[in-house]
């Protein structure tokens, strides 16, 4: 009884007790509160555990980077960057093998400005109209519709591309061919339409009240509040919606593989067919190329380049943000 | 006089801007439709293309030189069993990250390192996932071009998407409930077990839905590991009648997945083909539709009901 009270005095003055085995010191109770080193090493073990989950999405970082440079590496012993940057050929596979990287780009940067001009004005409009104009009940339908739009598989686009799209375009522009920039870029921006609108929405919608019925008040129109009240103060969220839009058009596959042809093409033209340069991966990877040859190479060199396209885009809208970012 | 005049000019002025103002209405309306408009068309363009391929048959034959002759079974069967590893893979992973992110980590270099980078893998194009699975996967671990391949490379696809979900879920808790479970000397990973990781399973879900609607669409990564497009057989049956009944040999063998199956009947140029690549996608888009739907229902039914 005097041991037990002595013991609970003890820990209420927060002295470990380390008994030996043999002398039980306690009730039971009081036996069960005590420093129990398996029960806070069981504690620590699960806290590394989950750190390492959480620290290998940095791996993956690694592992993508380590990869494509060590890929490329290979491939820019046999071809100098010079020869990357400024030939204005590329065909790896054939026996007159060019390397420039060139092509390849022009594609994929004419087919994401297409994608881009269709994309940002219908997705800010819409963000617009939701976030300031629509009743409750359209957002409420909208929203969720427009995510719907979202997961549509790409496949499905590029299909929707080439065997609807084309046609109706040639309707329009007769000597289009069968594959063009245009159309896979026109598809391709009506895609990225929902990523573009839901985070400029939420971006808009995180403005606070006040500043709307501050500009309510000085006898603004709705109109007039969303264009110089709300989105100034929401050019941050914005740019971010705009730079992830922009990196998905540059990293999307299979529309432009489908409905653009596989022709590397040098040209400003999107009423031309080219690949760009996801495009080019793929094909290359629907042949049967040998593990190590150069042709292999290329693909890790031209996902390199990728890669670098949409981390400069992701660094200019991490800056962009920063600029921007209003505090309220 | 001049007092007329002034409010003449200033009624003007107010009502060129409302025109502007139900101008824009318009825009809005008409860009909104814009977006409805193309799903219809992209909708009943397929379902008028392939509704008359769609029968019974073309869910359980195998992909022929024959474009009345093919089917889909190899694909629906190779789509389940990358999906099951794929779900194996991130959702164990992603949520033990999404918990440490928000319940155990502390406020330090690293944690932020682990944040920033968790929102840059969201924005890698998938195809360099791809890139990444057929070096480090296909030939360094040498698992081939194998559905085990396949899943884990999905399954790295949508672990932000997992994290993200699940960290946005357990932000939702109220403290006072991690107050509480301590009070009672709870430690820190019993209140995980018992409390938040309970009361944010319905919104991990939801994320996780969400990740496998987008992982069973993605054509890029695979293609990109080398999968073959003609496959005329399944992969070994995981349960056996003999001893010991479960059988993992499916992991590393060959296979085809939805969305190639249908790549490989658009990139054809016989328009019967087409038609099969049709209702291929038809097939494919209910299936992601189903998948979102359910996830939307989940999180507005979330909303409502919750109150803590």
């Amino acid at each position: 009884m005097k041991l037990s009270y002595l013991s609970s005095l003890l820990k209420r003055m927060r002295i470990p007790i380390h008994n030996t085995k043999d002398t039980l010191v306690g009730t039971p109770a009081t036996r069960n509160l005590r420093y129990d080193y398996k029960r806070h090493l069981k504690e620590r073990v699960i806290e590394i555990l989950l750190f390492l989950a959480a620290f290998f999405s940095v791996f993956i970082t690694f592992a993508i980077i380590y990869m494509l440079i060590s890929e490329s590496l290979v491939f820019f012993e046999h071809v100098s960057l010079r020869e990357f940057l400024t030939d204005t050929q590329w065909t790896p596979l054939f026996d007159d093998a060019h390397y420039g990287i060139l092509p390849l780009v022009s594609g994929t940067v004419v087919s994401s400005a297409v994608a881009l001009l269709v994309a940002l004005p219908l997705g800010t409009t819409i963000a617009i109209y939701l976030s300031e104009f629509a009743p409750f009940t359209v957002r409420e339908i909208a929203k969720p519709f427009l995510e719907l739009l979202g997961g549509i598989p790409t496949v499905v686009y590029g299909y929707f591309a080439l065997l609807f799209v084309t046609p109706l375009l040639q309707m329009l522009i007769p000597d289009l061919p069968g594959f063009s920039l245009l159309s896979a870029g026109l598809v391709m921006g009506i895609m990225i339409i929902p990523y573009v609108s839901s985070m400029t929405e939420d971006a808009m919608r995180s403005v606070p009240m006040h500043l709307r019925e501050g500009s309510y008040a000085m006898g603004a129109t709705r109109f007039q509040t969303a264009i110089k009240v709300v989105m100034p103060a929401s050019l941050s969220g914005i740019a971010a919606a705009y730079i992830l839009g922009i990196s998905r058009a540059v990293g999307e596959t299979m529309v432009v593989a489908i409905a653009a042809g596989m022709q590397p093409n040098l040209t400003w033209d999107p009423t031309e067919p080219a690949a760009t340069i996801t495009a080019y991966i793929v094909q290359v990877s629907l042949g049967d190329l040998p593990h190590g040859s150069i042709g292999y190479q290329t693909i890790f060199a031209a996902g390199l380049t990728l890669l670098l396209m949409t981390l400069a885009f992701n660094i200019l809208g991490h800056l962009l943000r920063k600029y921007y970012r209003e505090v309220y | 006089m001049n007092h007329v005049k002034n409010l003449k000019e200033i009624r003007a002025v107010i009502s060129r801007h409302k025109r502007w103002d139900s101008l824009f209405l318009v825009a809005g309306v008409m860009a909104l439709m814009i977006a409805i408009l193309t799903f219809i068309a992209l909708f009943s363009h397929m379902l008028i293309d392939g509704m008359p391929r769609l029968s019974w048959d073309f869910f359980t034959s195998f992909p022929s030189r024959r474009p009345e002759a093919a089917g889909i079974l190899s694909a629906w069967v190779g789509t389940t069993l990358v999906m099951l590893v794929t779900a194996v893979a991130a959702v164990p992973l992603g949520v033990a990250a999404g918990v440490y992110l928000e319940e155990y980590a502390p406020t330090n270099l690293l944690t932020e390192i682990i944040e920033i980078n968790v929102t840059n893998l969201a924005g890698v194009p998938s195809i360099i996932y791809g890139l990444l699975a057929l070096g480090l996967f296909v030939y360094q671990l040498g698992l081939g071009q194998s559905i085990l391949a396949a899943g884990l490379t999905l399954a790295l696809l949508i672990l932000p998407i997992v994290i993200v979900a699940t960290r946005e879920a357990i932000r939702s808790i109220p403290v006072a409930i991690r107050e509480g479970a301590y009070a009672l000397g709870a430690t820190k990973w019993q209140t995980v077990a018992d409390h938040i990781l309970p009361y944010s399973a319905a919104g991990i879900l939801t994320g996780v839905i969400i990740g496998l609607a987008r992982a069973i669409g993605e054509t890029a990564p695979i293609i990109t590991i080398g999968a073959l497009t003609f496959i005329a057989f399944l992969p070994p049956a995981p349960v056996q009648a003999e001893f010991p009944f479960l059988s993992f040999e499916w992991l590393m063998a060959p296979f085809t997945v939805m969305p190639i199956q249908m790549f490989n009947w658009v990139s054809r140029p016989e328009e019967a083909f087409q038609a099969n690549a049709a209702a291929a996608g038809l097939v494919l888009v209910v299936m992601t539709l189903l998948m979102n739907g359910l996830a939307i229902y989940l999180r507005y039914h979330l909303r409502k009901k919750i109150k803590w």
